[in-house]
């Protein structure tokens, strides 16, 4: 970890920090300048800052907590809420899980802070059935916190997910909230006119949350400062599969996969790179040619993929990207929710095919419906969320790239497996 | 055998905390359904799954019908509707576990277990789950092992004691 200011507070061994200990190194400082500020000049600092969000669409955090109501203004009396969303579940994605585990106190910090800036009263951190410790530790804070009476009048708890990875989708973690099938809602209306219980909802991924402190702390500009791009502030990167050392670097918006994958001791295996997913397994393959594209949403969007997570995928040249993206596809089609056709029916053909790709019993009609599939899945609204388009991208741009590969696969099944 | 009472319980006082709105502006719209996640997983803790039964309990409890819960307890991953090991031991078979040797730690399990991914070993003893991604692509391939899921990895073949050891 880098003395960067999102993650500087991280140990090594994740081992969280006692309320005590958080506040000798200055924690809750943000909270009360945020309690200073008016509600409205807290967005404005976070909307200065040019904080995207983190989950994945890289939506402007403050235009996203504009949308909640002034207090008063919607019918009837009741709560609204911030739901902060640790249902991490992406492959290639691991960085939400440090905050939940070893930086507990800069979550809660952020969640007071977003929900001082919304008027909200009540905070829900969502995370996956898996990140145990990350429970845990969530846990022990809230209880520190609210015993120290620094929540104020915030209501704060963890609620543990149960599996399935739809349940990052922002409404569709509302409907597990309400103890439903996790199956995401129609928009309109938006969460923030009525989510959770029909009230004033707020989704924001961890990321995003943790950084709340480090703007109220530091300021705008010196959190616009830190990104080498417009976008704002620094970014937790992931870098998995072929590189030397995989690790998390914080490291400033814009910073490219050359440095990155550099910082992680270079490509693995043949130590040639093929190519890379920036944004998690959801995101279109780039290559070689890519690898001084800044990373930030606008400028890995305008190089044909998606910023995503900011957590790469790393493959060689001598691993198979065709295995790559079917066990993508494996993936995706085993954690549809299965509410639309697309999603239920279109993604377990693709992961059959290219199985049988795998196998070397695949026909060559096979590639033209994984063509068609792709081609006629990517855009948005054909199916009711995004989890068909994300996964349709990384398909897509495999079948762009490795066209001859995937021709090979048709004549002799896989050569190249995973080896090293 | 029905729910026991401690057990029920945990399920109200999960009820109670877990309603919306508790606390300031609360509407009092207190909904148990916001609680039975909770109630699935408690039962799970006690009892290692959910039986026909407990769903049924549950069903009670909350004033929901059978049908809902299992709709819901079928569907989230880490509910278990059938009985497993004393052991769990999930593995990953995302991208980059795959990149880094996934493929060949799940040939060892299975040829050391006997048993393929859902299946439970004829003596109780291990389950083996295949999971999403876990969170641990830094050390892929990677595991999570046990009741509370801890993470595992990087994992060769040759650590197949220690990762069947960790799995209590």
């Amino acid at each position: 970890m880098t003395g960067l200011p999102l993650t500087r507070h991280a140990r090594p061994d994740r081992r969280p920090h006692s309320l005590a200990e958080w506040r000798a190194l200055g924690g809750y400082d943000a909270v009360a300048a945020a309690r200073a500020m008016a509600p409205a000049a807290v967005v404005d600092m976070v909307a200065a800052a040019a904080l995207n969000g983190r989950g994945g669409a890289g939506f402007p955090a403050a235009t996203k907590w504009r949308f909640m109501p002034a207090p008063g203004t919607t019918p009837g009396d009741g709560p609204s809420y911030l739901i902060v969303n640790g249902d991490e579940m992406e492959p290639g994605a691991f960085k939400d899980r440090l905050f939940l585990e070893a930086l507990p106190h800069q979550l809660i910090e952020g969640a007071i802070i977003a929900a001082h800036a919304m008027h909200v009263t009540e905070a829900i951190v969502l995370v996956r059935d898996a990140y145990r410790t990350g429970i845990a530790a969530m846990e022990t804070a809230i209880a520190e916190a609210e015993a120290a009476g620094l929540l104020g009048g915030l209501h704060m708890r963890v609620h543990g997910s149960a599996g399935r990875y739809i349940v990052g989708e922002e409404t569709a973690l509302i409907e597990a909230l309400e103890g439903k099938r996790a199956v995401p809602r129609k928009r309109p209306p938006f969460p923030a006119q009525s989510g959770l219980w029909g009230r004033p909802t707020t989704v924001n991924n961890v990321e995003t949350i943790a950084n709340a402190p480090v703007i109220l702390a530091g300021g705008a500009d010196a959190f616009r400062a830190l990104s080498r791009t417009g976008e704002g502030g620094t970014k937790l990167f992931g870098i998995s599969g072929r590189v030397h050392r995989p690790q998390l670097i914080e490291a400033p918006m814009g910073t490219t996969a050359r440095e990155l994958i550099d910082r992680c001791g270079g490509v693995s295996g043949s130590g040639v790179l093929r190519a890379f997913q920036p944004g998690g397994g959801a995101s279109g393959f780039l290559g070689p040619e890519h690898l001084d594209v800044p990373l930030d949403f606008g400028h890995v969007a305008a190089a044909g993929s998606m910023f995503g997570t900011g957590t790469m995928i790393v493959l060689d040249d001598s691993a198979c990207p065709i295995g790559v993206v079917a066990r993508h596809m494996r993936f995706y089609a085993r954690e549809s929710c299965g509410w639309c056709t697309p999603c239920r029916e279109g993604l377990p053909w693709a992961a059959r095919i290219l199985d049988a790709l795998e196998a070397g019993t695949a026909r060559a009609t096979d590639l033209d419906v994984l063509r068609m599939t792709a081609a006629e899945g990517s855009p948005r609204g054909r199916s009711f969320c995004d989890l068909m388009g994300g996964a349709m991208q990384s398909l897509g741009s495999a079948l762009a790239r490795f066209g001859d590969l995937f021709d090979d696969h048709l004549a002799h099944g896989c050569t190249i497996g995973a080896r090293h | 055998m029905s729910l026991p009472e401690p057990l029920a319980a945990d399920i109200r006082h999960a009820v109670a905390s877990h309603a919306p709105g508790v606390g300031a502006g609360s509407d009092g719209n207190a909904d148990p359904r916001g609680a039975v996640l909770e109630a699935l997983r408690l039962v799970q803790h006690a009892e290692g799954w959910v039986s026909d039964y407990r769903v049924a309990d549950i069903a009670a409890l909350l004033g929901m019908t059978t049908a809902e819960i299992d709709n819901l307890a079928t569907f989230y991953s880490h509910i278990f509707r059938r009985r497993v090991g004393k052991r769990l031991i999930m593995l990953c078979d995302g991208a980059s576990c795959y990149l880094n040797g996934a493929d060949a730690l799940r040939d060892a399990v299975q040829a050391r277990l006997g048993i393929g991914f859902g299946e439970t070993t004829p003596d109780g003893e291990f389950t083996l789950l295949n999971v999403c991604c876990v969170g641990g692509c830094d050390r892929a391939p990677a595991a999570v092992t046990g009741r509370d899921r801890r993470l595992c990895g990087p994992l060769a073949p040759g650590d197949l004691d220690a990762l069947l050891a960790d799995a209590e």
